[in-house]
């Protein structure tokens, strides 16, 4: 760590630096109000798939930048999970050079342009940023500076490729093409390894494109961030499932060092109700990833989807809140949340809640569903919910759901989306005898170094944490690489 | 085994491509297609989500045989939508787009004395390699063969290689026994001992073959083939009830206790698209004639 803070305060004394602060004093810069983020209309946004936000203009972002205080103790540093030197990619912007700052992005983050997008900033570093800690004034908007500086470099062609350290020909893969995969992979490369991703869907990409929808991220972004890895010399494997297609033992005789398996999240959780295997019933992965990665609502594509006019979400998550706002998208008069606490208890971002409330999605809180009715043809046409109070604080910290006896009623519904949670996908976990799984059937690994039971087999992202957000796999598959380099250079010696 | 073939981001690599095709009849094709990886992995039991075209849909597809030496699996395919029209299309050189797997759990194979395998329609390409295994375990295999008419009846020859009987069953008696296949599976459970049966078909037909079993006590096992989309466990598409819990047939199966399978409630979930695929499909005949 004292070398981390060592190179920070290095940084901060370089002459640009050092002269950028003399322009502005702290107080004029503390007076500077917090740019909001351009979003296109609710009304018109919820019936296509364009993107909701439309990002900072070049003299908003130099401005925001300004507001940056650039402390001598950087603690916003400490709130990110891949540690971003953002006070630097920060002024860099204030400086006026976007490419550089784009750079300064990459050292330590391989998907730049998505985490700008999809990081929940408030609750890390914004949220460790001085002006929330110390002023209680609106944080520097670090996630939409960093959107800023990746789309710049994006759009303008002329995208850098990290430095590759001499190239080592090992070999290493990493199992799952999601934020884990990329981030491991993009960090490998750099150390110069021969980095192989293996994917067992037929895109690159993983939950960024099964999952999160267009409107919150489009596919091209992710692609361009793939392209960019590509050049970095990683190779891309699709449709190939490791322990089905090929087994960790046969890939080792193929010349693979270790392993980082990042396969994610598998099975979604259903409630175990009656009536839940009704036609219309999806789970929110199956419904997401038939519209966001089979292009089920474009009739040139083969894959169908059921999507009705009345349509319940279950669920409160930002899963949740991507398939509501899907259905929105896809016609539905009525998109409602149906979620058993209160909105205050709610997983999703505060900006995904408002952005679903904004364009009509209507909330149920504080009810739960209890049963489906199927009309003659086995179609989910009715649903029984339960109004619920909330009581005493459950061990998640939050006031737990108490069913009202007596308050259940029916509603009509036409499709329903049950977006209650995920558990680990069971293919690795079952294909490696010697692997320590936890009950919940995550893989074990020790928390600093994300090695698992396994000797050279790392692992990270949704199949360690069960359920968690892009950046923090994206933590994972960095600190993954970290240890797997040490223990590859200490098993060359 | 060379991975390298498989860098697929590389639009000129060749992939998946077709090597063999063979008609069984008009609707029932045979393609043979190069997958070297799945040809070395798979067992019986398993299966293959395959994609055609970039805008095609995923389908599951049980492999039929595999050869190791050439690098080649089968996959026997029954036109009945858009996807499997598009599958029958291909000729001998083409790609299919994606293949992946293998999938699923393989088949529980031991020896347990007398299996009867029943079979109908194209559900007789994944009971092939099914009973190949349990005759190589050292059992007796009868194994049951049933269509609608002489013409559907498939993969006769290679059941007898590996069978000790076979016995044909079509409903309009065109080719040996006249009846369902449940007719002559009675024949066969009056006649000896059966120690488990094994049944891949329609659910339909499956229903039945569990019910029959049923009212002898005879241990079964259905393979299911459900709507799937990612066929790895992330959608929960092929879901199905099984003892009343719900199990996810690409990862706890594709093979249940057939006793224990609610199958009317399979059989819904597999017409959740019935009509939009209907009229999908008739868009698909007109603008391709050389299907009709």
């Amino acid at each position: 760590m004292a070398e981390v803070s060592e190179y920070l305060k290095n940084e901060r004394e370089q002459e640009w630096r050092v002269a950028l602060r003399s322009t502005l004093k702290n107080k004029e810069r503390t007076m500077l109000e917090r740019v909001s983020m351009p979003e296109q209309d609710p009304g018109k946004r919820n019936r296509d798939f364009t993107e909701v936000n439309s990002g900072l203009s070049e003299p908003d972002a130099i401005g925001e930048a300004r507001r940056c205080l650039d402390c001598v103790n950087p603690t916003c540093i400490t709130g990110c999970p891949v540690g971003i030197n953002i006070p630097k990619f920060i002024k860099k912007i204030e400086a006026g050079e976007f490419l550089e700052s784009a750079r300064v992005l990459k050292e330590t983050n391989t998907l730049p342009a998505v985490c700008g997008r999809v990081c929940p900033q408030e609750v890390q570093c914004e949220q460790a940023c001085f002006y929330t800690q110390k002023l209680k004034l609106p944080a520097v908007a670090i996630g939409h500076l960093e959107r800023f500086v990746a789309d710049f470099e994006q759009n303008s062609g002329k995208m850098s490729v990290p430095v590759i350290k001499e190239r080592n020909g090992i070999k290493v893969a990493s199992i799952g093409s999601g934020p884990a995969g990329l981030a491991f992979a993009g960090d490998m490369a750099k150390k110069g390894y021969d980095v192989t991703v293996f994917e067992a869907l037929h895109e690159i990409g993983g939950v960024l494109k099964y999952g999160i929808p267009e409107f919150r991220l489009p596919n091209r972004i992710v692609d361009v961030e793939i392209d960019v890895l590509e050049k970095m010399g990683v190779k891309f494997v699709k449709n190939f499932i490791v322990g089905a297609t090929a087994s960790i033992e046969e890939l080792k005789e193929e010349g693979f060092s270790a392993f980082m398996v990042g396969s994610g999240a598998g099975l979604p959780n259903f409630m175990h109700i009656p009536g839940e295997n009704l036609i219309g019933i999806y789970s929110s992965n199956e419904y997401l990833t038939r519209v966001n990665l089979m292009n089920a609502a474009d009739p040139e594509y083969d894959t169908p989807v059921i999507s009705g006019k009345k349509v319940a979400v279950i669920g409160g998550g930002n899963t949740a809140m991507d398939a509501v706002r899907t259905s929105k998208r896809l016609g539905a008069e009525r998109s409602m949340i149906i979620y058993r606490r209160s909105i205050e208890e709610m997983p999703a971002r505060k900006e995904e809640i408002k952005h679903a409330q904004e364009e009509g999605v209507e909330f149920m809180n504080l009810h739960n569903p209890l049963e489906y009715y199927a009309d003659e043809k086995g179609r989910v046409c009715k649903m029984k919910v339960q109004k619920m109070a909330l009581g005493e604080p459950d061990a998640s910290g939050r006031r737990r759901p108490i069913p009202i006896e007596g308050s259940e009623f029916i509603m009509e519904v036409d499709t329903v989306i049950v977006s209650v949670g995920v558990s680990p996908n069971p293919l690795i976990p079952q294909s490696m005898k010697d692997l320590n799984v936890s009950k919940w059937g995550t893989i074990v690994v020790d928390q600093d170094t994300m090695h698992s039971s396994v000797t050279g087999v790392f692992a990270g992202g949704d199949i360690v944490r069960g359920g968690a957000t892009v950046i923090l796999a994206m933590g994972d598959g960095r600190k993954a690489a970290e240890a797997m380099d040490q223990f590859l250079k200490e098993k060359q010696k | 085994m060379k991975l390298l073939v498989l860098y697929s981001r590389n639009p000129e690599q060749q992939m998946n491509k077709i090597i063999e095709k063979e008609y069984f009849s008009e609707v029932v094709v045979k393609l043979v297609v190069e997958a070297p990886h799945i040809a070395k992995s798979r067992k019986a039991g398993h299966f293959v989500i395959v994609k055609t075209g970039e805008k095609g849909e995923r389908i599951p597809l049980t492999i039929a045989a595999a050869d190791v030496e050439k690098g080649t699996i089968t996959l026997i395919i029954q036109k009945v939508g858009v996807t499997s029209a598009r599958l029958c299309n291909l000729e001998v050189g083409d790609e299919i787009t994606d293949v992946v797997g293998p999938l699923g759990k393989p088949t529980h194979v031991e020896k347990v004395g007398t299996v009867l395998a029943s079979g109908g329609g194209v559900g007789v390409a994944p009971l092939l390699p099914i009973v190949e295994a349990f005759k190589e375990a050292g059992n007796r295999v009868i194994t049951i063969l049933a269509a609608r008419k002489k013409e559907l009846i498939i993969l006769e020859e290679q059941m007898r290689n590996h069978s000790d009987e076979v016995i044909i069953m079509t409903d309009d008696g065109s080719y040996g026994m006249k009846g369902l296949v449940t007719v002559g599976m009675e024949e066969v459970i009056g006649r000896e001992k059966v120690d488990l049966a094994v049944t891949v078909g329609p659910a339909i037909m499956m229903k039945f073959v569990s019910k029959l079993t049923g009212k002898y006590n005879i241990p079964t096992v259905a393979s299911l083939n459900t709507l799937m989309v990612d066929g790895t466990g992330m959608c929960g598409a092929c879901r199905v009830s099984v003892g009343g819990k719900t199990r996810f047939v690409c990862v706890d199966g594709p093979e249940f206790d057939a006793h224990l399978v609610d199958f009317d409630e399979m059989m819904l979930r597999l017409g959740s698209y019935k009509p939009s695929e209907a009229e999908a499909y008739e868009n698909y005949l007109s603008s391709h004639p050389k299907t009709q």
